[in-house]
């Protein structure tokens, strides 16, 4: 098993699938009555985060509690961060606490990299800046597993703002790695460029959301902040929504089985209408549930699930 | 003042030589030679060549000496086989005024280990809003010739003609930090692949290109000199190649790094390779390489860039951009262009002196020259150790590389400033 999930890429394929698995599993655990394991007691698990994320600080922190690890909860907000604290010394802080994992989210891409040069211990990276957001992209492609029963050879559309999308970037590299093919599509100023050759080769790209998605198994739509338009990414948010947005119309182009993914918090009337989101194709609930039992997993074998 | 015998040196590579150095020249040239009270300097196998002269250094004093002072980057600069140094504007306080770039200049003086050339800002406070005082700074003690808001772009074209056109008084050249600055907000990187994948934000070739392809057309317009400070992007190489053709009055440098290193050095997230501006691909370092070699461009500067600790032991986004180059500069362009040693003669030493207008450097040691020069062994080979650099900082993106090339000795003005690889202070 790897010692740090930092990456996509750092997933081959039997890695991820005995996540996944390991997953499926867990979200036994969350049907008893008590849902707990003691497979962590007397394990230490930091969140460690840098940025507001109210649901994937309580993700990662029921994971690790049903799991039955000692939680320490380390926000920006309140704590010696504020006051100027580098990244290596709250690092060493924590290597000094003994903490046998830490989550972290940061505004900073690579910060995680960092981050795991600095401790002993395992690092998750629960999103970095514009780079990734591993946990994300598994609990995505556990979704896709759970309701169409495989990943390889699904026709995957991520729609929106990918230049600033670390769960873009993290979902293209494991559902490549997959067998899934990602068409990556939006306005070409929130394409990245040299895209596939940075990420997976097999990846396309398509600036005409209306012509990929009779073909498509999933569509992911990114949440887009309307403060791009700003930056004249794209000239409004309703153009956006006109040419960018899933709504009822669009999503009776899909195929009968397609799915509408989000990666949350939605922007309703801008990526994604309340008639989508709330449709039986929607699994946008079921994606905050599976990341319970994804980040259960990844914590379980980070920590020596290797002897399991 | 001293007296130096130099046994057996080769002259940019020539048949082996003595030369004796008395009274702040070249005194003689020959076989053979001996003079009484003169220490001998057993050069066998050594290669002689003018003292180097950069351009483009940061000596960060006034206002960060915890990263380097006017001594300490003077001391890495002598080690690295240079006898003069173009210190660049963006201290605290800003070098623009003549009192700033007076201070720089006496403590250089103080020091005496390199000439040390003070850069004037073009802009107050490189804010790139109004001139600062230039003809000031010109006629100060410090003799300014070269204004450049380093770090900063001097980007309002209206501005960068005025600058351009005003210096003419006083032969001045106004070096330009290429950066078209709105393209290149928040910038990480260069913008290709590897930004793509590592999530940092990109910093577009065309930022730096569009620049340049505006500054040779102002300076043809106004018969101005300029310089392009560290280029950076094939595009570049073309627009200097068509400028030169067309005749404008144009001189470009390139740094060490830019020469050898490549963008891919991000995936580590390790800042030691954040520089401004950014590491480009492996057809911009070829680009590079071939335009040093044909003089499309002019000179290797090194951009030495001191960075304290904390300043790069951190997250990308929040570090300093910046690389030490002082001391590796030679030895990368051996690595580079291999001992073609007119030619490094030409790229590191004559032609920038004759860009700053530093008449007693640049001179190739023959009898009657000033007494500026470097002894190199192009046979050593050394691994860089930040520990053993003379910089009070550590951010050389070479730690553990293997280098060709060592810098025995060097002379200012006929004093040794570095004998046996080391500092004579």
């Amino acid at each position: 098993m790897i010692r740090h999930l930092l990456s996509g890429a750092d997933l081959d394929a039997a890695t991820a699938t005995r996540i996944l698995d390991t997953a499926a599993e867990m979200a036994t655990v969350a049907g008893r009555e008590v849902k707990k394991l003691p497979a962590l007691r007397g394990r230490t698990v930091v969140n460690l985060f840098y940025e507001d994320s109210t649901r994937t600080r309580i993700s990662f922190e029921a994971a690790a509690k049903r799991l039955s690890a000692d939680v320490i909860n380390f926000s920006a907000k309140g704590s010696s961060v504020a006051k100027g604290e580098s990244l290596k010394d709250t690092a060493l802080t924590l290597q000094a606490m003994g903490a046998d994992a830490v989550v972290v989210r940061h505004p900073a891409s690579g910060a995680a990299h960092r981050l795991a040069e600095w401790v002993d211990g395992s690092v998750v990276n629960a999103g970095d800046g514009t780079h990734e957001h591993p946990t994300q992209a598994l609990l995505d492609a556990y979704t896709m597993r759970s309701r169409l029963g495989r990943l390889a050879g699904l026709s995957v559309a991520v729609v929106g703002d990918v230049l600033h999308s670390r769960v873009a970037r993290s979902n293209v590299l494991l559902l490549s790695t997959l067998g899934a093919k990602v068409t990556l599509v939006g306005p070409p100023t929130l394409i990245p460029v040299d895209i596939a050759a940075a990420l997976a080769p097999d990846t396309t790209v398509c600036y005409d959301l209306d012509a990929v998605l009779p073909t498509s198994d999933v569509v992911m739509m990114l949440r887009v902040q309307r403060e791009r338009m700003t930056d004249s990414y794209f000239p409004s948010a309703r153009e956006y929504a006109r040419r960018y947005g899933l709504d009822g119309p669009r999503m009776r182009r899909l195929p009968e089985h397609a799915i509408v993914m989000h990666p949350g918090p939605m922007n309703r009337g801008m990526e994604i209408t309340p008639e989508v989101a709330d449709s039986p194709r929607s699994t946008i609930v079921e994606q905050v549930a599976n990341g319970v039992s994804v980040r259960m997993a990844v914590l379980y074998l980070l920590l020596g699930g290797n002897n399991a | 003042m001293s007296a130096y015998l130099i046994k057996g040196v080769s002259p940019l590579g020539a048949a082996p030589t003595d030369l004796l150095i008395r009274d702040g020249v070249v005194a003689e040239a020959g076989s053979g030679l001996s003079a009484a009270g003169a220490t001998v300097v057993d050069a066998d196998g050594l290669v002689a060549l003018p003292g180097l002269v950069d351009l483009h250094t940061h000596l960060r004093e006034p206002g960060r000496e915890d990263a380097e002072t006017v001594e300490s980057g003077s001391r890495a600069a002598a080690l690295g086989g240079y006898t003069a140094v173009c210190a660049m504007a963006n201290t605290s306080p800003v070098a623009d005024t003549a009192g700033v770039v007076e201070q720089v200049w006496r403590l250089g003086r103080e020091a005496g280990l390199v000439d040390v050339q003070p850069v004037g800002a073009v802009t107050v406070g490189l804010a790139g809003e109004r001139l600062a005082e230039l003809g000031a700074m010109a006629d100060s003690a410090a003799r300014v010739r070269i204004f450049s808001d380093d770090g900063h772009c001097v980007a309002d074209p209206r501005l960068m003609r005025r600058a351009l056109e005003y210096v003419k008084a006083f032969d001045g050249i106004i070096a330009q930090h290429a950066e078209e600055p709105r393209l290149t907000e928040g910038a990480q990187m260069h913008e290709g692949e590897v930004s793509t994948r590592l999530g940092l934000t990109g910093w577009p070739a065309v930022a730096e290109e569009a620049i340049i392809a505006r500054d040779v057309l102002l300076a043809e317009h106004v018969g101005s000199r300029l310089h392009v400070c560290h280029v950076s992007t094939a595009g570049s190489v073309e627009v200097l190649r068509h400028a030169k053709a067309r005749g404008v009055r144009v001189t470009a440098e390139v740094t060490p790094h830019h020469l050898l290193l490549t963008d891919v050095r991000a995936e580590t997230y390790d800042p030691v390779y954040k520089v401004n501006p950014p590491l480009r691909t492996d057809g911009d370092v070829a680009a590079l390489r071939a335009a040093l070699a044909d003089g499309v461009i002019d000179v290797i500067a090194t951009d030495h860039a001191p960075h304290a600790v904390e300043d790069k032991e951190c997250e990308w986004a929040y570090a300093r951009p910046g690389m030490l180059g002082l001391e590796t500069a030679l030895s990368i362009a051996l690595e580079v262009l291999g001992p073609r040693w007119d030619l490094i003669a030409e790229r590191m030493s004559r032609t920038p002196a004759r860009i700053a207008g530093l008449e007693s450097h640049g001179v190739d040691p023959a009898p009657g020259a000033p007494a500026n020069l470097t002894l190199v062994d192009p046979a050593a080979r050394r691994v860089v150790e930040p520990g053993e650099l003379a910089s009070l900082s550590r951010n050389t993106p070479y730690a553990g590389m293997t280098l060709p090339g060592r810098v025995v000795a060097t002379f200012l003005r006929g004093e040794a400033t570095v004998l046996d690889g080391k500092a004579v202070r």
